[in-house]
């Protein structure tokens, strides 16, 4: 007959994987990212792909040496994630060996010394933004205007081979980020009115025509792709809704204060990596609190030590930072912010009679 | 710099009368530790963990950091316990979930002679000069000091089964470490 | 009438069109019933009759003993082969105590009580005819219902929930109860009701089962103090405690019964027995199994003797199509697996599932993400990822911690883990622990104080 039973019910699943919810993130990320690589052109496309092969790369060698499956835990999914996110939080036209060491950093430090998928206490693609953020400041903020493809002021193939890998200097498309500007506008006693000037339409950032990472450009995108992800409930709405409302919240008090020197709400949702951080970097499901109340507060801390740390701290943007500080606290919000058990108070104690 | 060296001094004297004091009249009587630690085994004094008694091993645990899993009887249910008493890392490695096994008198080859019951520690071995002897297989601790005085091989140890009302699932494997295979 | 919800649960597939539809048929006498002296929660029924003795249909072969038991009748008029152990509806595969029954064919009753009547029958003489029936909880938890029915004397009850819920997929025999025996179920629940001394009851139906709703419904009538209420379909919305919580929108207190808030809970098909006992006098010695799973070659619902053997279902259903990848013994939630169908129905097997692997596809386990999918959904708000690294850790203490007592083992964490995680084993298996733990700490102490009287004893004999 049949085998003898070693395992116990249930014997139904729902149709989930690690494999698909990894898919469906990519497909969410993936009309944002066309449109970077498109604003950015073909530097940008090579960039990528580099990222995402020495990812691959790197997380095979990671199972060989560590004897686990390798097949299993590359199909997954996860690595090429993590290059993904890597890549479009990016300056577009890095050079190649950012994309390597980024990618190297990433995934054997980021995740595989810690014991692999779902051990990490560090959400790796951060991981690796931030050691090259803080290794190689000068590449890490050389930003370029857009020059999409096939557009006259775009490089070619081959000249964008040569950015990447070569020594071709990138001076002639420099430009700065919006966060950038206005922090330096700022600081040197103008208004933040004036540090937008020229930068400053909705339609403008959301079309992605200012400097910035490849994600930057079309935030929009972003959110769309994030609403989805909730509906099909690949991600859960705890952590994205509590993160925008806190840095809206916020940053609409501080407008309220004083106009001239802190935007408002519009203006840090829609530039930097916030739509980014939001629904796909700080929902990712190894480095987040597991309860609801937990990834409410998760959501609100974070928001508000973007707002502070874009505010009052040296870097414009500081999306990567403060994922970093609160993936060291989601192991104590976790233990600490448990739902409240059937039949019990929050205490632990049981409810007395009838409630 | 005189300042310094006699604020110091002054400070180092003041500290260390103070522990004195502390020591002398906060002194605690032997070791407190020891007791709950005896008192968590489970006290037949069977000797199976190479000390000749439950205090001895309690001593040892305390004092010179003796390992926990020593215990038999007492089963890895104690040595968790213990481990989480003296703060320790739990090593089951040298303990195997032995199978329980607990004495049994063959009624049909005991011959009453009585030398067994005497060393039992929980009286769970009972009998008369005479009379046939018998087991009360739920306090029987396994201690095994019965079994080589028993002339006749009447007396032995039998594993305890499992009913349908005492089985539960096995542990599955661990999903971290089902990854590794080779 | 507004229902509240419960917290969490899973939206789990059905797959109840192959048997829903389909009325109940009788099986046909088998050639031989192994009637289990343990079917019920509680002490194992005691035999009274004696190899080679022959007995009536309904005449009782096993009494109850002590208060929390059960007893036993004959499914069939017949001789008693052999009392011995033989394979357990079990996941074990031990052995059970059973009495073994050769049906001569003729299926005659034996003398039975008198019919009770619901406007004078007073509560204890309901109580003692289910008792002396043998009904205990058909929903498979198969607790005695007499002590259920008894709770009046010690408990403050305002209603009765008659639990017509059936969220396991694959299940439909309660479906079909409902909508073929409405009637003497609804005089099942009023003589439950007197009994409990109650004036309301609810019928709770899960929103995917319209005709039973509707059939429930017609046989209460108008304005009858039994109100047929729809609950959400959700799994696990057939556990007791939280289908109180869905209809009342009270929480029961954690090591609490549903009696301390004044509710009762039975199902069904109980209620029918109930009925059956009191009104025709007969014991419970058949009940309706589903015989369901895409390895079968025709799925239905069976009105089975107890005692017949699941392969003699399967026979009647035209066999397997194929080796199935499953065997199981009541839903794919929580049922039990069955190595072979050589076990018998007992009184709380609600269905014989095989499942082709096509069902229930195999799926690699991975380590866990932490997405938190096993949070949002647990209906007793526990952490079931936290509890599962703990038990994995050998550290089951510390998820005692954290709830694995409050665990109901419903499943719903392990159908929605992205890592196919078996999560349901791992909390199984802790509480098995536990259950050794808490027995060991007992007999530790018992030790204790025996070793410490023995001290003194020789102490006292001036021996040592």
């Amino acid at each position: 007959m049949t085998a003898i039973s070693e395992m116990s019910a249930p014997y139904v699943r729902k149709e989930k994987s690690v494999a698909r919810t990894m898919t469906f993130v990519m497909v969410a990320l993936m009309p944002a990212t066309l449109y970077g690589l498109y604003l950015y052109g073909w530097p940008a496309i090579i960039l990528f792909t580099t990222t995402i092969v020495s990812a691959v790369l790197f997380e095979v060698l990671s199972l060989l040496v560590a004897r686990k499956p390798v097949a299993r835990f590359t199909s997954d999914g996860s690595a090429i994630l993590t290059a993904w996110l890597l890549a479009i939080s990016l300056p577009p036209w890095a050079p190649w060996w950012i994309a390597v060491l980024g990618s190297a950093v990433a995934i054997v430090i980021g995740k595989h010394v810690f014991g692999g998928l779902g051990q990490n206490v560090f959400n790796p693609a951060m991981v690796g933004r931030v050691v090259l953020l803080i290794s190689f400041p000068l590449e890490m903020t050389s930003f370029v205007d857009p020059a999409p493809l096939l557009s006259a002021s775009a490089p070619t193939f081959l000249q964008s081979m040569d950015i990447v890998f070569g020594t071709a200097t990138i001076d002639a498309y420099t430009g700065a980020t919006v966060l950038d500007l206005l922090k330096t506008t700022v600081s040197q006693g103008g208004t933040v009115q004036e540090g937008l000037a020229g930068q400053y339409a909705l339609g403008s950032w959301l079309a992605g025509s200012h400097a910035g990472s490849m994600a930057e450009g079309a935030d929009i995108l972003l959110f769309i792709g994030g609403v989805m992800l909730i509906f099909t409930r690949v991600i859960q709405w705890f952590i994205p809704i509590s993160t925008l409302l806190s840095i809206a919240a916020i940053s609409t008090v501080f407008n309220i204060v004083d106009p001239n020197i802190y935007p408002d709400a519009m203006v840090h949702l829609f530039t930097g990596s916030a739509m980014l951080g939001a629904f796909y970097i700080a929902t990712d499901p190894v480095t987040s609190p597991t309860s609801p109340k937990g990834q409410i507060f998760f959501g609100i801390t974070l928001g508000i030590l973007i707002y502070v740390l874009r505010t009052w701290a040296q870097y414009p943007e500081s999306m990567s930072f403060a994922i970093l500080l609160m993936n060291a606290v989601a192991p104590l919000i976790d233990r600490y912010l448990r739902p409240r058990i059937f039949g019990r108070t929050l205490r632990g104690d049981p409810l007395d009679g009838p409630r | 710099m005189v300042e310094a060296v006699l604020s110091l001094t002054v400070l180092g004297v003041i500290l260390g009368v103070v522990l004195g004091l502390a020591s002398r009249f906060f002194k605690v009587e032997g070791n407190p530790l020891i007791d709950e630690v005896e008192a968590l085994l489970p006290g037949i004094q069977c000797a199976q963990c190479g000390y000749p008694g439950c205090r001895p091993y309690s001593e040892a645990i305390v004092n010179e950091s003796e390992a926990v899993t020593l215990c038999p009887p007492g089963g890895i249910s104690t040595a968790a316990l213990l481990a989480k008493k003296m703060g320790v890392e739990l090593n089951l490695s040298t303990m195997e979930e032995k199978e329980k096994t607990i004495a049994f008198v063959d009624e049909s080859l005991c011959i009453g002679c009585t030398r067994c019951f005497q060393v039992c520690p929980t009286d769970s071995l009972l009998g008369a000069p005479q009379q046939v002897h018998t087991v009360i297989p739920e306090v029987c601790t396994s201690c095994e000091a019965c079994i080589d005085l028993c002339p006749t091989g009447a007396l032995r140890m039998v594993p305890i089964e499992t009913t349908v009302r005492t089985w539960h699932w096995h542990k599955p494997e661990s999903p971290g470490h089902q990854a590794r295979t080779r | 009438m507004n229902v509240f919800g419960i917290r969490g649960g899973a939206k789990v597939s059905g797959r109840k069109e192959s048997t829903a539809e389909t009325p109940i048929e009788k099986m046909p006498m088998p050639r031989m019933l192994h009637v289990p002296l343990q079917q019920h929660i509680g002490v194992p029924a005691v035999p009274i009759v004696s190899v080679g003795s022959r007995v009536r249909k309904g005449q009782l072969i096993a009494a109850s003993k002590g208060a929390v038991s059960a007893p036993v009748h004959a499914p069939t008029s017949g001789f008693v082969t052999r009392i011995g152990d033989y394979l357990a509806p079990h996941p074990s595969g031990l052995p059970v105590l059973t009495l073994s029954l050769e049906p001569d064919g003729r299926d005659e009753w034996a003398e039975l009580p008198d019919t009770l009547q619901l406007e004078t029958a007073t509560p204890k003489e309901i109580a003692d005819r289910v008792s002396q029936a043998g009904v205990v909880g058909m929903g498979g938890a198969a607790f005695p219902s007499a002590v259920k029915l008894s709770m009046g004397n010690q408990y403050e009850l305002d209603s009765l929930i008659l639990n017509g819920a059936e969220c396991e997929p694959y299940l439909t025999c309660d479906d079909r109860l409902m909508r073929e025996r409405a009637e003497e179920t609804v005089v099942g629940t009023k003589f439950m009701m007197k009994a409990l001394g109650v004036s309301k009851a609810f019928i709770a139906i899960e929103d995917n089962k319209a005709a039973s709703f509707k059939s429930m419904q017609s046989a209460c009538g108008e304005g009858s103090d039994i109100e047929v209420v729809y609950v959400p379909a959700r799994y696990p919305m057939g556990s007791s405690k939280h289908l109180v919580q869905a209809i009342t929108g009270r929480e029961t207190p954690a090591n609490g019964r549903t009696a301390d808030l004044g509710v009762i809970v039975n199902n069904v098909a109980t209620a029918f027995a109930v009925y059956e006992a009191c009104c025709l006098g007969r014991p419970l010695i058949s009940r309706i199994v589903t015989l369901s799973g895409e390895a079968v070659s025709r799925p239905a619902n069976y009105e089975t003797l107890i005692g017949t053997l699941a392969a003699e279902l399967m026979k009647q259903s035209g066999g397997l199509t194929e080796e199935p990848q499953q065997l199981l013994m009541g839903g794919p939630m929580m049922g039990q697996p069955l190595q072979n169908l050589d076990v018998p129905i007992v009184k709380g097997t609600s269905g014989i599932l095989a499942l082709r692997r096509m069902e229930i596809p195999e799926q690699n386990v991975m380590p866990c993400i932490g997405c938190g999918s096993c949070v949002t959904v647990c209906p007793a708000g526990l952490m079931p990822m936290a509890m599962m690294n703990k038990i994995d850790h050998d550290d089951v203490d510390g998820a005692d911690d954290i709830g694995l007592r409050d665990c109901i083992s419903c499943g719903s964490c392990n159908y929605v883990c992205p890592s196919h995680i078996p999560l349901v084993q791992f909390f199984n298996y802790g509480k098995g622990k536990l259950k050794e733990q808490d027995k060991d700490k007992i007999r530790h102490d018992k030790i204790k104080v025996l070793t410490e009287a023995r001290e003194r004893r020789l102490e006292k004999q001036g021996v040592h």
